[in-house]
């Protein structure tokens, strides 16, 4: 390029022509739908049940009580909690240990293709599969088992995980896993001891992402599992079900699902934006 | 150890996992959506050709209709989040303080749980408590019936949907305006363009490959979408938002129609792959 690029130059045209102040307006006018409604979920979680039913609304709390997450906390949460861990983590954990040594290999050895075969199950609705699985695992006795969800969850999961990592491995020089070879280790040793430990970072940022996929998975839940597998998601939706106006204990169980996405977010922001630029993938 | 034996000892688990999950249920699907069969009868599955496919082509106006509005919510929400999209997107090409945790923010409606996205969104749009009436009010616009009513209830989905989903179009826009030449503005400033010129005449144009590609991702993804309607709506009122997706879970999982819901996949299966084909040549073009 032979203009040295100066600051100025790298603003998009738009923003440019604007003020600064005006800028700042601009920005905090498009973020506001996205804070007003975690902030709502929030505010309501808060609110007394007569206060949640106000109308016209008060945005910040008169008074600030416990009781909405009292009461979730005070049902089945912990076992829902524990159900969505188990899923999620299962999932993620497979997925990785399928995904990491297949992508590996497909970046190693070429096989591209084998990637966008992958790519169907990523492409296809979700229901599609959902109805001959359901007909499988009941055959099979398999519904209302962690079985069942997990590997409906892996479905979706897997082409995720294989093409977030092949960007990983991509990354690495060839250079070093072939002087690897020379010094005596079989592919297995390279790829154990050399190429996984370099890609840690695209480990960790692929497992978060696909725990929250996982983590927030519903169609599949809702359908597969049963009383002694419900994770969170299915049992939140089932406080609307015999809803009142009590809004508050649904605001608080929204808020209290939310609440661990959010902390992994925030702690692995850059991470998480490259992977979810990249697939563009969605459970 | 030989080369080839590792190649397959690598590659073979993940590929056998997915197809197993993958193409038995296809296989299992074809099969059955040439059959009647209501999973809850001791009646086993009597075949009966091409019946189902006959009857949801010709004859079922329910799910022509789901057809129609699904195509239509996906058109509107993806346009709608096109729009505020690449908006977001030029406001974080540029650098400013705090870009970085303002755009994490900008990003967390995508990987929140979408039923609590949902519920949130059922007692915003509340018709007579809920606060989206309350701002609407306060700035002097008539109240809504959001998603009680029959004429709002798929624009008050697109609206969720678009919260949800405009950040993935931020993302894949910020990836390409990071792609942009600094030349042609330069050229462009010597000709004496003027700054709204230089983002209709160079910006655009070389934002629309991103656009397109995002547009695309988004609508395979707006048509299978299911976690707000059913959460939101149930497909309500009356069958105002029923969608494909969720005519399909009804008719599996209400009425327990294996053989006729079997069918149903398939065809909602070829028109997202269609589409699908589709946005790939169409990608193709807008590359060149």
């Amino acid at each position: 390029m032979a203009v040295t690029a100066t600051p100025a130059h790298r603003r998009a045209p738009l923003a440019r022509a604007l003020p600064n102040i005006g800028f700042y307006a601009l920005v905090i006018l498009f973020m506001l739908p996205t804070l007003f409604v975690f902030f709502w979920m929030i505010s309501l979680s808060l609110k007394t049940p007569v206060e949640s039913a106000a109308y016209p609304p008060t945005f910040i709390p008169r008074q600030v009580v416990p009781d909405n997450y009292q009461r979730v906390l005070s049902g089945e949460f912990f076992t829902n909690t524990l159900n969505s861990l188990i899923i999620a983590g299962a999932t993620t954990l497979l997925g990785l240990a399928l995904g990491a040594p297949a992508s590996f290999g497909i970046v190693r050895w070429g096989y591209h293709r084998i990637a966008t075969v992958m790519l169907v199950a990523r492409i296809l609705p979700a229901i599609s599969f959902l109805v001959p699985w359901f007909i499988m695992f009941r055959q099979a006795r398999l519904l209302d088992t962690y079985t069942a969800l997990v590997l409906s969850h892996l479905v979706v999961n897997l082409p995720l995980i294989i093409w977030m990592l092949i960007g990983f491995f991509e990354d690495i020089p060839k250079e070093l896993d072939e002087s690897g070879q020379i010094d005596g280790c079989s592919i297995f040793g390279v790829f154990w001891r050399i190429v996984l430990p370099l890609v840690r970072p695209g480990l960790a940022a692929t497992a978060i992402l696909s725990f929250i996929f996982s983590w927030n998975n519903f169609l599949f839940s809702v359908i597969l599992a049963g009383r002694s597998t419900r994770p969170l998601p299915v049992a939140v939706f089932s406080l609307l079900t015999y809803q009142e106006t009590n809004w508050g204990p649904l605001a608080g169980a929204a808020f209290l699902i939310t609440l661990p996405i959010l902390i992994l977010t925030l702690l692995m922001q850059r991470h998480i934006v490259s992977g979810l630029s990249l697939g563009a993938v969605k459970g | 150890m030989l080369e080839r034996q590792a190649r397959v000892i690598f590659i073979a688990p993940a590929l056998i996992a997915t197809l197993a999950l993958l193409i038995f249920p296809i296989g299992y699907t074809l099969w059955m959506s040439l059959h009647a069969w209501q999973i809850a009868s001791a009646v086993s599955p009597q075949f009966i050709g091409l019946e189902n496919f006959r009857k949801i082509l010709f004859e079922d106006t329910r799910f022509r209709e789901a057809t129609v509005r699904t195509l239509g919510f996906a058109a509107f929400a993806v346009t709608l989040q096109v729009v505020v999209g690449t908006a977001m997107a030029l406001l974080f090409h540029r650098r400013f303080w705090g870009r970085g945790f303002w755009r994490t923010v900008a990003i967390l409606p995508m990987v929140t749980t979408p039923v609590a996205i949902a519920l949130i969104f059922v007692m915003m749009m509340h018709p007579t408590l809920g606060v989206l009436n309350y701002l609407l009010q306060s700035i002097g616009l008539p109240p809504s019936l959001w998603i009680y009513d029959e004429r709002t209830v798929l624009l008050s989905l697109a609206l969720v949907d678009t919260w949800q989903w405009s950040p993935l179009i931020m993302l894949i826009v910020l990836a390409g305006l990071a792609a942009v030449p600094e030349e042609p503005y330069e050229a462009a400033k010597i000709d004496g363009a003027s700054r709204v010129q230089q983002f209709l005449y160079i910006t655009l144009p070389l934002l629309r490959p991103a656009i397109v590609v995002a547009a695309l991702l988004r609508s395979i993804d707006a048509l299978k979408t299911f976690d707000i309607f059913f959460a939101m709506t149930s497909g309500g009122p009356g069958y105002a938002s029923e969608t494909i997706n969720l005519y399909l879970f009804n008719q599996a999982f209400s009425y327990f129609d294996m053989g006729y819901s079997s069918a149903i996949v398939v065809v909602f299966f070829v028109l997202i792959l269609g589409l699908a084909l589709v946005a790939a040549r169409l990608r193709r073009t807008s590359w060149q």
